[in-house]
């Protein structure tokens, strides 16, 4: 039962942080809560079904790489800015219309932030998760040999 | 109205705080911190600043509370030692609650417009962001356009937190560990 409504519950979640990541412009929300959202729905889905199957769904070293992506793809738009002409981070001259490229720049660098968020919330459900606590001299003595 | 909610979510607050600080079971502790959360973020609705809440709503009260319960499935869940209570301590904390009541008498009251947060630049972000932006939702627009480069750091903060964690914690150790037990 719990595993219907997981299903049901889950892509409706991914939407709706879609949704505030995409509508950040227009009402409350942005990347920030939207990559929180988006975490929040993969973390469900991984305490229902099994952190291995999350893990199947979105491998770990994906995750890690994306978290770095959103991260360069914010730092990216500052670069492009300064290539045609603008200051670092001036999206006003992404566009020929200044307005049209502070939207496009805002969107870009939301999406990064939501990346990079959602990336390191899954990371760190991962790393919580998959820790077993051992003692650490026993890992030594095994690289030992 | 508003005040009497106002009231009530403060008074909720107070009793949220009161258990935490009493509880014994980390668990009901973690869940509570929660609760805390999401009040605090109903407080932020009643003052109007609903992108505050909806962060608070999904950090405080959402993936803070998981990543709490993941850390006491690792840590165990019960209070060890019993702090006995000190007198000096208590007066202490009551001291330093005091002048940090005392001190928020020299705060700008809530809305008033002379408030130093109100005078320096958000006058100009308030005439210019519609031109200059051109986007309906200004907090938007100052986080993202006006003070881009904060929010740049702010991301790269989160970066850096979870590569510390990761790499505390470890994502790669697990599989070698289970193929040896």
């Amino acid at each position: 039962m719990l595993r219907v409504v997981a299903k049901f519950i889950v892509p409706l979640i991914l939407l709706f942080a879609l949704y505030v990541q995409f509508h950040g412009e227009l009402g409350p929300g942005g990347g920030f809560q939207a990559g929180v959202i988006f975490g929040a729905a993969f973390i469900l889905y991984a305490l229902v079904f099994g952190v291995d199957t999350a893990r199947r769904v979105a491998p770990p070293t994906l995750i890690r790489n994306l978290a770095a992506v959103g991260v360069l793809l914010y730092a990216l738009v500052g670069v492009v800015a300064m290539l045609m002409g603008g200051n670092y981070l001036d999206y006003g001259v992404l566009s020929d219309d200044p307005l049209a490229g502070q939207h496009l720049g805002i969107i870009v660098i939301e999406l990064g932030v939501g990346i990079t968020v959602a990336a390191v919330m899954i990371a760190l459900f991962y790393a919580f998760a998959g820790y077993t606590p051992e003692p650490a001299d026993e890992t030594d003595t095994e690289r030992a040999p | 109205m508003s005040q009497l909610i106002d009231f009530f979510l403060l008074g909720f607050l107070l009793a949220t705080a009161a258990a935490v600080v009493r509880l014994r079971s980390l668990f009901a502790a973690a869940m509570l911190f929660g609760l805390y959360s999401l009040l605090s973020a109903a407080l932020f609705v009643v003052l109007d600043a609903v992108d505050v809440a909806f962060t608070e709503a999904a950090v405080g009260a959402g993936i803070s509370t998981i990543l709490m319960l993941g850390t006491l499935a690792l840590t165990g869940a019960k209070h060890e030692a019993v702090v006995p209570r000190r007198p000096a301590s208590l007066l202490a904390v009551a001291a330093v609650g005091a002048l940090l009541i005392y001190a928020t008498f020299d705060m700008p009251h809530f809305g008033d417009p002379d408030a130093p947060a109100h005078a320096h630049v958000a006058p100009r972000y308030i005439e210019r962001s519609p031109v200059e932006i051109g986007i309906p939702n200004m907090v938007t627009s100052v986080l993202a356009s006006y003070r881009g480069y904060d929010t740049l750091g702010e991301v790269t903060v989160i970066f850096t937190a979870g590569v510390g964690v990761l790499s505390l914690l470890g994502g790669r150790r697990r599989r070698p560990n289970d193929a040896s037990s």
